[in-house]
């Protein structure tokens, strides 16, 4: 079965506290409950700031500042063990500051949803120029700016929302519809939040494969937002927005969705269509969701802790045609979790973890890293939710215990070995075991590594339509050139192979 | 504890009354469990929610409880829940429920 290969990956952080605090859900509910609260009063003293975010160890090692084995030997709590200095630009992506991220949504904006301040507008403007990664056309796109007058104007009469940044209003998000809720400028918010993000991880893609836009021919979107109005909420193809402000011309996509285990079945799908041959490649990008900003910051500020969820997060993977050098996503042993499996952890657990290795002859013991739901456990823990990818790997383990290929006292061990720290923001889809890939993919360039396994889960409850678990995982593998090719079938590197032999063997006999 | 569960846990108190409902937990994490089993008997300690200011006092209990586990069926045990027995600190949430219980629960098994 021919298989499809992971080209390159991107990875970025959006620092956007002012978003987190008004329209980051938590914050967001308790202001129309309490607006006076305490939570609210100590929220903004509380945030992380940007030069922190920066400074954070789980944030270097999602944009690839620093390696998983790096953080790994960092000591712990991170919150407390600041990098030295602060690093904005990663091996897969960056650190975004919120300024030029409100600047990237109205860059993104092609509706004329985001106004912004003039003053705010041209400083954006040349911070974002400054950069010198954006191009001409969509540095074009960004506009001269509204009178603050107007601004307060939309926001007073017209249910637009603030945009804010250092505490006074930098523009506004304007609604896209009188009457249609769908179209409310909250809803739009979030949608056009997630499409910059995507965009923002779409182009780092581009400069880490080397590509340019225009060779793009597929986008597969992976993130949780429902794009749409009244008539068809959820529409969708967010990914072919994102392409064209991307100026990924050739490119069309379309858009999956399955809660957080989103970005595995896009990449599944994805992967799919590269190795029938059905699209040349496909870039699969996910965006940020607002909504989840903050959200668990009740228990931070309760404890006295930072508040590190003020960052949004977005990724990408570009799956070309297999080439023999780059590792791959395994077509043979797709993990799924199905109607029948039943929701207990045990049953999750044989069938995206157990299963698809059973499938290959191949042991739990075979994988020389498992990348479930890494959320960052500094955000986890002090609410409760325990250490996520943690115990994800114990519950492997044990699975490998029941099926007698380790022994009970080797659990430690291999949640240790197999495990890795969780470092990824807790965006909901972002953590699906996705963001390891850009580090796999190094690791197994460099020979470090074989096989890994991503696996994403989803809690389909949320939308209150079944109860039903659900998930989804492969396998990311080294394989030798021609491994992965239909057995028996001859690929043109083959063919290139004989041919040269034969002429060899030719030249060989007429110099005797 | 979700706020739409907590709905349910009080609409199941009100349609059953509260002698005739039993809240069984599977919280993985013994300080979250303690928060459950106290959203079910005190109220909601976060104030958010329908239960806040709302003292149920149900019977609750995690699912590692020995009451509970003897009333389970050993091969379903086997199939659904032996795996996590393995993982989590089952003392722990058991007894961060068992406080709670004691605490504020009107009524036990």
């Amino acid at each position: 079965m021919p298989n499809a290969a992971v080209k390159s990956c991107s990875y970025c952080l959006a620092f956007t506290p002012e978003l987190a605090f008004h329209y980051g859900n938590t914050p967001y509910m308790e202001r129309q409950a309490k607006p006076d609260s305490e939570f609210l009063a100590a929220l903004p003293r509380a945030a992380q700031s940007y030069e922190e975010a920066c400074r954070y160890a789980p944030n270097l090692a999602y944009i690839g500042a620093i390696s998983v084995e790096e953080l790994s030997g960092r000591p712990q709590p991170w919150l407390d063990n600041l990098e030295p200095a602060p690093v904005r630009d990663g091996r897969f992506g960056e650190i975004m500051p919120e300024d030029e991220f409100l600047g990237l949504m109205d860059l993104c904006d092609v509706f004329d949803l985001i106004w912004l301040t003039e003053d705010f507008a041209a400083r954006v403007k040349d911070r974002l120029t400054a950069r010198g990664f954006w191009a001409e056309p969509q540095l074009a796109r960004l506009e001269k700016g509204h009178a603050l007058s107007e601004i307060d104007e939309e926001v007073k009469n017209h249910k637009a929302l603030p945009l804010y940044y250092g505490g006074k209003t930098a523009g506004c998000c304007r609604r896209g519809h009188e009457t249609d809720e769908n179209l409310s400028a909250h809803v739009l918010l979030e949608n056009i939040a997630s499409k910059a993000t995507s965009v923002l991880a779409l182009m780092h893609l581009f400069k880490n494969a080397g590509m340019k836009p225009e060779e793009l021919d597929f986008v597969v979107e992976c993130s949780e937002e429902a794009i749409g109005d009244m008539n068809q909420r959820g529409g969708g193809n967010l990914a072919k927005a994102i392409a064209e402000i991307a100026g990924a011309n050739n490119a069309s996509g379309f858009d999956v969705r399955a809660f957080c285990a989103g970005p595995a079945a896009a990449l599944i799908a994805s992967a799919s269509m590269v190795a029938a041959g059905a699209r040349e490649n496909v870039a699969a990008a996910a965006g940020g969701a607002v909504p989840k900003l903050y959200m668990n910051a009740r228990d931070h500020v309760k404890k006295g802790l930072p508040a590190l969820e003020n960052c949004l997060g977005s990724m990408a993977v570009l799956l070309t045609p297999e080439d023999g050098e780059s590792p791959v996503i395994r077509l043979d042993s797709l993990g799924k979790h199905t109607v029948g499996a039943g929701a207990s952890p045990q049953a999750v657990t044989t069938a995206l973890a157990w299963e698809p290795l059973e499938k290959l002859g191949l042991k739990l013991t075979d994988v020389d890293k498992y990348a479930p739901e890494l959320h960052n456990p500094e955000i986890t823990l002090p609410a409760g939710a325990g250490n996520v990818p943690e115990a994800n790997y114990k519950m492997i383990a044990a699975l490998g215990v029941m099926k007698k290929q380790l022994e009970r006292a080797d659990i430690e061990n291999f949640v240790k070995e197999r495990g890795l720290p969780g470092f990824a923001p807790t965006q909901g889809h972002i953590p699906s075991g996705v963001p390891y890939m850009g580090h796999a993919l190094e690791a197994m360039k460099k020979g470090d590594l074989k096989r890994v396994m991503i696996i994403g889960k989803g809690s389909l409850f949320l939308g209150r339509l079944t109860n039903l678990a659900d998930g989804a995982s492969f396998l990311m593998e080294k394989m030798p050139a021609g491994q992965g090719e239909a057995a028996g079938a001859v690929t043109a590197r083959d063919v290139e192979e004989a041919v040269l032999e034969a002429l060899g063997n030719l030249a060989a006999a007429l110099s005797e | 504890m979700d706020l739409a569960n907590q709905q349910r846990v009080k609409d199941a108190a009100e349609k059953f009354g509260a002698d005739n409902v039993i809240v069984v937990l599977g919280s993985s994490d013994a300080e979250g469990a303690g928060i459950y089993a106290e959203t079910v008997t005190a109220g909601d300690p976060t104030f958010a929610g329908p239960l806040s200011g709302v003292a149920l006092g149900l019977p609750v209990y995690h699912i590692f409880e020995d009451a509970i586990r003897a009333e389970a069926d050993p091969a379903e045990w086997e199939n659904q829940i032996s795996m996590m027995e393995m993982v989590l600190n089952t003392e722990a949430l058991a007894q961060a429920v068992a406080e709670m219980r004691n605490e504020h629960g009107k009524s036990v098994l």
